[in-house]
């Protein structure tokens, strides 16, 4: 890997990294070897907009990207602080004009990351190549560009990205089905239930015990149960719209390769996204860890106390991610050093008792590592948000008030807080979308589903996005949802789109939810 | 050393600016950021496309904050009420930055295809000019920097203890002494004047006085962008003509009748007084409904033809349509237009027409 800037690190920093390495291996991380590269801030924002990297495809997104950091570094309203990529070895980045102080904040930070990347579960399954592999995909669509036309190109990968969130983030730990089904030529084996019922009989008796016309009947229920199932494709609803498009929709080789690296950078960003909270909250806990107890000079203090809180501030609208997650593991440390947890704490009603509770067990450090290795965002939110940290950290709900149009303080209670903030994580927060049927009415159209949950889409943008759908499939496409507490039938031809409220049997919300199946 | 988002950065920008794809066009959103420029509070433009996804609406939705406040009250101010009563917050005037006038003139050159202007003939040539910047240690004693020279000296002196506060004198020797030195600058010589003539007679509306407003910033626009300096005479004329500032300019409304000859008299005899046509880029524009006054018409042209277009870089006529206007000077220009290759004319019958105009008279080059 060639970097066109001068990246080495000079003499001070790489004393520093040697330093707070040391720091950081002794508190038990666990990492792959991680270099730092020394940039300028407007390299740094280029290589922000790439999302870290020093080169992806061409798109104009990035450019988008770039010109939104580069205004707001330039007017002093933003500033990035960190940046590391998940990759063997890691790559993190840090700005030329920091101070001394803020250069060891970052480097100790970006060693949390490092080690999450490495031992967290859901990365387990990610590219460690990653560097290669983005590179990889610039030379191919590169090529594909000077081939087909820049902006055929583009225009595919806008389509592409306008869907690139409809990928099934656990299929990776789940095998829903076998890997290709499109090239699978087997005789199907037919099942138990499949049989025919004859029942046992003497020969004379036989045609009396089992009546051919009856045999015959079953027969072609058989017959027509078998074909329906075969003309219905997938056999489950499919989350991974994007694979079942490469695999079934008419695309040209080089779209289908173009789909699939859109893909493969989706599945790769997916865990970043689910673990934010805990990621960047494991991060934290270890820059402030290393920091005050071993880094820390007295003279840094005030700078990096300043620094720190900067990055921890809560806005009102809105939960700071690094706040959340480093408060929640520093209560998740306090709860397994004192045995403030199980059966006989849950119990406990005395409250005085229960103040004083102390066990000490010192098991917080060890449960702490535990947490970092097993669970995502959402596993970890539904299992330590405690209602007393909801009170401590003032936490509320906020809703969507029609009348006035704006947002409102909703609730203060804990069942409520934390639906809402669990509701907001899973799935990133976005809606659920399956693949239904890939030849609806026997007609080879598309139909889709989205799962209602109690709120519905912005309608406008679902039926754009409906159309670049329709695009890549070819035939017209179609999208069950509730419009209005209706169930609705949105229909995208390729020239115009439709709205049809059909009936309560297709109702997305009385059928049962496909993921239980 | 350029960078590679560079490409992705100038596609970008022409999506946002329209000059590709129309498709992306309705995902643009103008977002912008408040950011602080010394006391003023300055609003830096951030376009973004937004690729339309599958979202949830905002009906149900919702999420978590922290901090004080009571169950239903509100997080942000509602949309679009309220909006006289802002206190203590910092609206009032926000400034908007990030497109100077040069960028606005860059984009209408882009987006008119206009060509480069060549000022004409010698006026070209660039002088240029010495400017005193800096000092340096040797040069002829006319040029010696007396203050500095005499600094150095004391500084010398009380350093090594030869200097008597009681008997202040302070003699410079030879490595005290500090020199003016010169730099020759390059001074683009080549200056324009625009001269802007109008009819206000009865039968121009305030609507055609608009119109004649913004064609004739956007000129503005262009042209300085091309010329060092540039100076604007306004001339406003129904059957007499009168030299005005640029807001009698717009302004006025005069009720007479029409004599465009008394304009270009005008403008002629300000030009010999000036402008000499040998020093200056001379562009003239004139802004009429086509009415004039009996056999004026073809004394305009006689005298266009013989005394002024010879001096000028470009001659312009809009013009407008008003409802009075017969606009019958418009086919005696044109006859010119054969003959001259310095003259331009275009119709702005309404504001549409404007860009159109703006392009037929700017891209001549000239």
């Amino acid at each position: 890997m060639t970097f066109p800037y001068d990246t080495r690190l000079p003499p001070d920093l790489a004393a520093l990294k040697v330093e707070i390495e040391a720091h950081a291996r002794q508190f038990g991380l666990d990492f792959y070897e991680t270099i730092f590269e020394v940039v300028d801030a407007d390299d740094l924002n280029e290589i922000a907009s790439y999302g870290g990297f020093p080169t992806r495809y061409p798109h104009w997104s990035f450019g988008m990207q770039y010109e939104e950091l580069k205004k707001g570094y330039e007017y002093g309203l933003s500033k990035i602080y960190e940046m590391v990529i998940n990759n063997d070895p890691c790559y993190a980045y840090l700005m030329r004009c920091n101070h001394t102080v803020d250069q060891k904040l970052v480097m100790a930070h970006v060693y949390g990351h490092c080690d999450f990347f490495k031992n967290n579960a859901y990365f387990a399954h990610t590219s460690r190549k990653m560097m290669d592999d983005m590179a990889n995909h610039g030379v191919r669509i590169r090529h594909y560009a000077e081939k087909y036309g820049e902006d055929a190109v583009e225009a595919f990968l806008d389509r592409c990205m306008s869907i690139d969130d409809l990928i099934d983030m656990h299929s990776t730990a789940i095998k829903r089905h076998d890997e290709s089904k499109r090239f699978d030529f087997k005789e199907p084996v037919p099942e138990e239930g499949d049989k025919l019922t004859r029942f046992q009989s003497k020969d004379y008796m036989s045609e009396y015990i089992n009546p051919p016309e009856a045999l015959k009947a079953e027969e072609e229920e058989l017959k027509k149960k078998q074909q329906a199932i075969e003309r219905s494709f997938p056999e489950q609803p499919e989350r991974d719209v994007l694979l079942f498009l490469i695999e079934y929709a008419p695309l040209k080789a080089w779209q289908r390769d173009v789909l699939s690296i859109v893909r493969g950078e989706a599945y790769y960003f997916a865990p970043q996204g689910q673990t934010k909270v805990l990621n960047e909250g494991w991060a934290s806990f270890w820059h402030s860890t290393i920091m005050t107890e071993r880094a820390l000079e007295p003279w840094e203090c005030i700078d990096y106390a300043d620094h720190h809180s900067g990055t921890m501030a809560m806005s009102r609208g809105r939960v700071n991610p690094y706040k959340l997650g480093i408060e929640l593991l520093r209560d998740i440390e306090r709860r397994w050093n004192t045995g403030q947890f199980g059966k006989e704490w849950e119990e406990c009603d005395d409250l005085d008792k229960k103040r004083s509770w102390n066990l000490n067990l010192g098991l917080g450090r060890k449960k702490i590592f535990e947490v970092r290795k097993i669970h995502n965002d959402v596993t970890f939110i539904d299992t330590f948000l405690t209602p007393e940290f909801c009170q401590e950290h003032k936490l509320f709900s906020f809703a969507h008030n029609e009348q006035q149009n704006n947002y409102v303080i909703e609730s203060r209670e804990f069942q409520k807080v934390k639906q809402r903030l669990l509701f907001s994580l899973t799935n990133h927060g976005r809606p659920f979308i399956y693949v239904i049927d890939g030849n609806y009415k026997n007609r080879g159209e598309l139909l889709l589903r989205h799962e209602y949950n109690g709120i519905e889409l912005r309608m406008d943008r679902a039926v754009d996005t409906l159309a670049n759908v329709q695009a890549l499939w070819t035939r017209p496409v179609h999208l069950q949802t509730i419009v209005d507490n209706k169930p609705v039938l949105v229909s995208h031809d390729g020239t115009s789109a439709t709205q049809n409220n059909i009936g309560e049997a297709d109702d997305p919300r009385k059928n049962a939810s496909p993921a239980t199946k | 050393m350029s960078q590679k988002i560079e490409r992705d950065h100038q596609r970008f920008r022409k999506i946002v600016r329209g000059k590709v794809k129309s498709d992306l066009g309705k995902y643009i959103s103008r977002g912008e950021m408040i950011g602080k420029k010394g006391r003023d509070f300055v609003s830096i433009p951030v376009p973004t496309i937004e690729l339309p996804q599958f979202r949830y609406g905002q009906k149900g939705s919702g999420g978590v904050g922290q901090g004080e406040g009571d169950p239903g009250q509100p997080l942000t101010q509602p949309q679009g009420e309220d909006e006289g009563g802002a206190g203590d917050q910092p609206g009032g005037h926000i400034l908007e930055v990030d497109l100077t006038l040069e960028e606005l003139a860059e984009i209408l050159g882009e987006e008119l295809a206009l060509p480069r202007i060549e000022p004409k003939g010698k006026k070209n040539i660039i002088t240029t000019k010495d400017k005193y910047t800096g000092i340096r240690q040797s040069g002829p004693e006319s040029l010696r920097h007396f203050k500095r020279t005499y600094k150095r000296a004391m500084k010398r002196q009380i350093a090594s203890g030869t200097y008597n506060p009681a008997d202040p004198i302070v003699v410079p020797i030879r490595e005290d002494k500090q020199y003016r030195s010169w730099k020759e600058v390059p001074k683009p010589d080549s200056v324009a004047c625009i001269m802007y003539m109008m009819d206000v007679s009865g039968s121009m509306t305030d609507e055609q006085k608009e119109i004649v407003r913004i064609e004739s910033f956007w000129i503005d626009t262009w042209l300085k962008r091309h010329y060092k300096g540039i100076e604007n005479v306004y001339i406003i004329h129904d059957a007499a003509a009168h030299e005005v500032d640029e807001h009698t300019f717009y302004h006025t409304r005069e009720s007479g009748g029409t004599k465009i000859s008394t304009a270009y008299e005008l403008a002629n005899k300000i030009i010999d007084k000036r402008y000499s046509p040998t020093e200056w880029n001379i562009y003239a524009f004139h802004f009429s409904d086509g009415d004039n006054w009996g056999d004026d018409s073809p004394h305009c042209i006689q005298f266009l033809q013989d005394t002024l277009l010879p001096k000028l870089n470009l001659f312009g006529y809009g013009q407008v349509e008003s409802p009075y206007g017969s606009g019958e000077f418009y086919e005696y220009i044109t006859e010119l237009l054969e003959k001259k290759d310095n003259v331009v004319a275009s119709r702005i019958p309404d504001r549409e027409a404007i860009i159109g105009s703006i392009k037929e008279f700017l891209s001549t080059g000239k």
